[in-house]
């Protein structure tokens, strides 16, 4: 994050990443990646300056951005767990999970109130003959029993 | 400490995500720890995954008797390894042998998987010894023509599903006369049980490579996109990685190794949407706007990227190029059987003993790849179905295990054999609750251009939702089967036109779980009953 304190506007990453990837054929996506690396999200602000960078109408631009899952409008917790939900991960107990996560108190989709922990769905993280998988800040876990997601979870708290 | 080797001991340690996800990387390093130590002599190398992904972290240690493998090793085994003399080869409980003559591994006909697990992924010297390059020097010492010739008589068909000749498309490609032409390689790999993408592009990043630059020669292409999904970060690494090194040795660029052929390649990251797998979906995030499905006509191979021709291939497509054209056409297309040639890389997933990879000719049945291959479930429970070719795919009872997996046979018995992956459920799956969940992730998904797949799969999930509750259920039945005739016939692309297929075949094979209430069976919890890896969490 490099919003806060200092004189970083978006306005500056947005026009700052747009001229980097310049030349590219169709860097819109590369671009809202950049910024949401840096800025940890995609925010509102950033809307119409991409628009203007793209030339492209501010429709155009707030499209792409919600047509992604991993777009987003809100920057995350500070630690983003992530369960993977699909079929193989599924044949695993990756439901139990889930259920597990919602009994800790954590809804899927949702960032604790202290900013912790988001925890999100996923469909395939390509480790499906060692589910349930789960990605912990873009590390991936293999065979994650509820207890290890237990221990993921609380790793969170003092993080 | 005892038994240090005199001579460095080389050992193999992958950097397979897979392997990384149970411990490869703290294996790694202690097996570095103790070589700082000063009581061993290793040198630890980190090569791509075998795919035998039960067995991971495999660590294979380099003997005058060959590749000695034990697994899977813990980093809490490291100690007791390196004391027992894994160096020299030494026994031990997790010993596993020459790793090449582990019958799983030497069962398999692996070509397009031959390097995976043997070499280090980004060593340009393990490449060119172990046959890379071959391929593209023999394509580039021909002309477009018989390149593709050459691939169209080795019956290659696309691995990304749909199974389409790759001949035949790049032809239509070299056919068009303009100055600007584009490979798309399509590594988006949605589907659930599929991982073999991830894995050559982990593996043996400079394949994909060569393959692409066999397709830009062959179709007159200057520019590749190599569009990656954003789920995996370490193949995006590797594959950057890779093209850079490849850059650096006139693999890529300018007059690639010497010839007249200029072809430079980017790698793009995909923002975590299913439909973006479709290829002129992909095309339209390639070009920067939202992931929907492009009406045909026209084809990408006419009218694709920025609008000009474009070969839009799997990764494993690609991939197994330069193999077809190192070895010739006839060497290929003497594997299979019938109209499905070569070989296919069957992904073992879900519910599985041994989980991974097997590379075999077609025509292996569904009951070698799960029971003798897979060794049955994971849970120990017997297994009530499989899930071949990823969420669009058919749920088969063990009834069809002798059905042979081709394209044909498959599409016959109302299933397809997709990309490959297979899903395996033991005896506690509810295959009402699976169905729910195809129209559920179809409405998750849809691109939302058509009202069938974007308004059909959420009343889809209704219905069943009714149908399990026990409302009116013959009524609701027959009204599910005609949403599903309405999503096959009303669907623009084969998200919404396939969903119906996982629901129907969980109905047709498996009635019972749809009367509601039916199955009391626990979802296995997942403590495990067949390994001793608890991941690194
Ligand atoms: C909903 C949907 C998702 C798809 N996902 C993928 C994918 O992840 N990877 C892939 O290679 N092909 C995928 N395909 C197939 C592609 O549209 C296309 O047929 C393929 O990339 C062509 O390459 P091939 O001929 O080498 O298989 C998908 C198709 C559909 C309808
Ligand atoms: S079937 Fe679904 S995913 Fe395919 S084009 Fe129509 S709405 Fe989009
Ligand atoms: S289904 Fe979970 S990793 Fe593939």
């Amino acid at each position: 994050m490099t919003t806060s304190g200092s004189d970083v506007t978006v306005e500056h990453v947005v026009r700052r990443v747009a001229a980097r990837h310049r030349g590219e054929r169709g860097a819109l996506l590369p671009v809202l990646h950049a910024v949401q690396a840096e800025l940890g999200h995609v925010p509102q602000e950033a809307i119409p300056v991409l628009a203007d960078e793209f030339n492209l109408s501010r429709a155009d631009v707030h499209g792409v951005v919600t047509f992604y899952h991993d777009f987003r409008r809100e920057p995350a917790g500070r630690t983003t767990v992530r369960i993977c939900r699909a079929e193989a991960c599924q044949a695993l107990g990756a439901n139990s999970l889930v259920g597990y996560a919602r009994e800790a108190g954590l809804s899927l989709g949702e960032t604790t109130a202290d900013g912790a922990v988001t925890v999100e769905q996923v469909f395939c993280l390509g480790n499906c003959a060692l589910g349930p998988a789960v990605e912990v800040n873009g590390r991936l876990h293999g065979r994650v029993s509820t207890a290890g997601l237990g221990a993921i979870l609380n790793g969170t708290v003092s993080s | 400490m005892n038994n240090t080797s005199q001579a460095t001991a080389k050992v193999y340690v992958p950097r397979d995500s897979a392997a990384r996800s149970v411990g490869a990387d703290e294996v790694a390093d202690a097996l570095q720890l103790a070589a700082v130590g000063g009581d061993f002599d290793v040198e630890v190398v980190r090569n791509g995954s075998r795919g035998m992904l039960w067995l991971e972290p495999l660590v294979e240690v380099v003997t005058p008797q060959g590749r000695v493998g034990y697994g899977p090793v813990a980093p809490s085994d490291v100690e007791e390894l390196l004391a027992a003399g894994m160096l020299d080869g030494a026994d031990h409980p997790l010993r596993l042998g020459i790793v090449d003559e582990l019958p799983w591994l030497a069962r398999q006909n692996r070509v397009t998987f031959a390097r995976i697990g043997v070499t280090d992924p980004l060593s340009t010297e393990d490449y060119v010894e172990h046959g890379g390059l071959a391929g593209l020097k023999a394509a580039l010492a021909r002309a477009p023509e018989d390149v593709v010739t050459e691939v169209t008589d080795s019956g290659l068909r696309g691995r990304g599903g749909a199974g389409f000749p790759a001949g035949i498309k790049w032809k239509t490609v070299l056919g068009c006369t303009d100055e600007l032409k584009f490979v798309c390689c399509n590594a988006d790999e949605g589907d659930s049980g599929t991982f073999a993408d991830r894995m050559v592009m982990e593996g043996d990043p400079f394949m994909l490579i060569e393959g692409m630059t066999i397709a830009a020669h062959a179709v007159g292409a200057s520019e590749g996109y190599l569009y990656i999904r954003s789920e995996y970060p370490d193949a995006v690494a590797t594959m950057r990685a890779a093209i850079g090194i490849a850059r650096e040795h006139g693999w890529l660029g300018k007059g690639i190794l010497g010839s007249a052929l200029d072809f430079d390649l980017h790698v793009r990251v995909g923002a975590g949407a299913y439909i973006c797998g479709e290829e002129t979906s992909m095309l339209e995030s390639l070009e920067g706007k939202r992931g929907t499905v492009r009406a045909k006509p026209p084809i990408p191979a006419i009218e694709g990227l920025f609008g000009k021709p474009t070969v839009v291939n799997n990764v494993l497509t690609l991939a197994t190029v330069p193999v077809v054209l190192a070895d010739g056409a006839k060497a290929y297309q003497e594997l299979g059987v019938e109209r499905s040639r070569g070989t296919q890389v069957f992904q073992l997933g879900g519910n599985i003993a041994h989980g991974g990879i097997v590379e075999t000719a077609f025509g292996v049945t569904l009951r070698e790849l799960v029971e003798d291959y897979g060794g049955g479930t994971f849970s120990g429970r017997p297994v009530r179905t499989v899930q071949v070719g990823g969420p669009l795919g058919a749920y088969l009872p063990t009834s069809m295990f002798d059905l042979p997996m081709d394209y044909e046979a498959f599409a016959a018995a109302g299933a397809m054999v997709g990309h490959g992956g297979l899903v395996v459920f033991d005896d506690s799956v509810d295959m009402a609750a699976q169905a729910r969940f195809a129209m559920e992730f179809c409405a998750e998904e849809s691109c939302g251009k058509c009202t069938p797949c974007r308004v059909g799969s959420v009343r889809g999930v209704e219905v069943i939702d009714r149908i399990v509750a026990g409302e009116h259920r013959d009524e609701n039945l027959a009204l599910l089967e005609d949403l599903c005739d309405l999503m096959t016939d009303g669907s623009l692309c084969a998200m919404g036109g396939l969903t119906p297929m996982p629901v129907r075949s969980a109905i047709t094979h498996f009635p019972d779980d749809f009367l509601g209430g039916r199955r009391t069976l626990e979802i296995q919890p997942v403590t495990a009953t067949g390994t001793r890896t608890e991941g690194t969490a």
